[in-house]
């Protein structure tokens, strides 16, 4: 019988859909893993209240469970406690670098207006001179910058705390 | 079925999802790109919270309705919504001014909201808040951007702001729903969170060189379901594939 530990084992192949090389485990969105004799029980919580992927990254789960010889799976969604990019994992940082989005900063006051913009560095030549176009990017949880010296334009995984 | 609970709920969720809806319309009409994919990231996040907030209500009246339901087959005099978040999107510098009296109250309103003791609705408020800090922060900026930019831009905003000043009372508006609630539920007090919403929100107009008009009339009605007629327009376009095709799904 498989236990919670090989579940989580099993999570790792499920990719995030907006951003692959990602897996869910890495994205930090599963909050918890409940084995018995009956079900399995997966619990899931959202990066942003309107996140168009979860449903898919519920769907996954089930079929890669599935696929694993594993039925009566049980995905449930929580709010609480709510999705920080602090749980992003060591791995899922490097991997977002080397896919060429600059993974979360130290967050900024948002209460500061016109404040400095977080210091990110360029993902594809390192270069610590870039400049943030746009708070909102390509989808919820990045922003829009762009290097000042490859003159790159790049995704930044923003700070939500 | 807690009535109140459900009413208060729905309160919330209709200024996000008439919001939303609203934003979403600039979808493809932004000023330039980065504006376009911003607006419509909050309107994403807008009806996110409007999601939550319906499958809750959904819960609340025993499964009676969905969440989609709730969105998408109510009658006007049905919605909850603020007049502020239903009035037109004009120019990019009244949906800016609007977004932003709307921001402004939205942050303390969901800092209060968290220590509420309904676990669902401070969950959602926990995860409503780190987003609005977002939306508060660029539509503040814009505001000031606009107001002490040219002649025109501050023109054009100090216009925006007139005409929209007239819908804030509102969003402090309060009746028996609240008064059976808040104890129980240890529910934002509006007085308090208007304290902090003016605060803010003359700091910005200050610094963006605009004034507050000194028109005392106020229109409000929203709460009790009595809508502007734009209400109707936006019902008429967001529920047309519902109505037209009842229980289609893709």
């Amino acid at each position: 019988m498989v236990n919670s530990e090989n579940i989580w084992k099993f999570l790792e192949e499920v990719a995030d859909p907006e951003i692959p090389v990602l897996s869910i485990i890495d994205l930090g969105v599963v909050l918890d893993v409940v084995v018995n004799e009956e079900k399995c029980l997966i619990t899931i919580t959202p990066t942003y209240s309107g996140c168009p992927a979860m449903k898919h990254i519920e769907n996954q789960i089930v079929e890669l469970l599935s696929i694993k010889g594993i039925s009566n799976v049980e995905v449930k969604q929580v709010l609480s406690p709510a999705w920080t990019t602090d749980w992003i994992s060591e791995s899922g940082r490097r991997k977002l670098l080397e896919y060429g989005i600059a993974p979360p900063v130290d967050e900024i006051d948002k209460s500061i207006l016109f404040g400095d913009d977080p210091k990110v560095n360029c993902p594809k030549c390192g270069s610590a001179s870039t400049r943030m176009i746009s708070l909102f990017g390509s989808t919820a949880c990045k922003a829009q910058y762009q290097c000042k010296d490859c003159l790159e334009p790049f995704d930044y995984f923003k700070c939500l705390k | 079925m807690n009535k109140e609970l459900f009413e208060y709920v729905l309160r919330v969720g209709d200024d996000s999802l008439i919001l939303g809806q609203r934003l979403s319309e600039w979808c493809g009409h932004g000023p330039i790109l980065e504006e376009d994919i911003a607006l419509t990231n909050i309107a994403l996040d807008l009806i996110g919270q409007a999601t939550n907030l319906f499958e809750y209500a959904s819960q609340i009246e025993g499964g009676k309705r969905s969440a989609d339901q709730l969105a998408f087959l109510r009658f006007d005099r049905e919605y909850r919504n603020l007049l502020l978040v239903e009035q037109p999107n004009g120019d990019f510098g009244d949906t800016i001014m609007r977004q932003f009296l709307f921001d402004a109250f939205r942050k303390p309103f969901f800092e209060r909201l968290t220590f509420c003791t309904d676990m669902q609705l401070s969950g959602i408020a926990e995860k409503s808040l780190k987003e609005t800090k977002y939306h508060l922060k660029h539509s503040s900026e814009w505001v000031i951007r606009l107001g002490d930019g040219t002649e025109e831009s501050h023109n054009r905003i100090q216009n925006s702001l007139d005409s929209l000043w007239r819908y804030t009372d509102e969003l402090f508006f309060e009746n028996d729903v609240d008064a059976s609630l808040l104890n129980e539920y240890h529910l934002p007090i509006l007085s308090d969170v208007k304290q902090e919403w003016i605060k803010n929100v003359e700091n910005v107009l200050n610094e963006a060189t605009l004034t507050i008009p000194n028109n005392n009339w106020q229109f409000k009605g929203g709460r009790e379901g009595l809508h502007s007629e734009h209400l109707g327009k936006i019902l008429a376009e967001m529920q047309y594939m519902q109505r037209a095709y009842p229980n289609m799904e893709w």
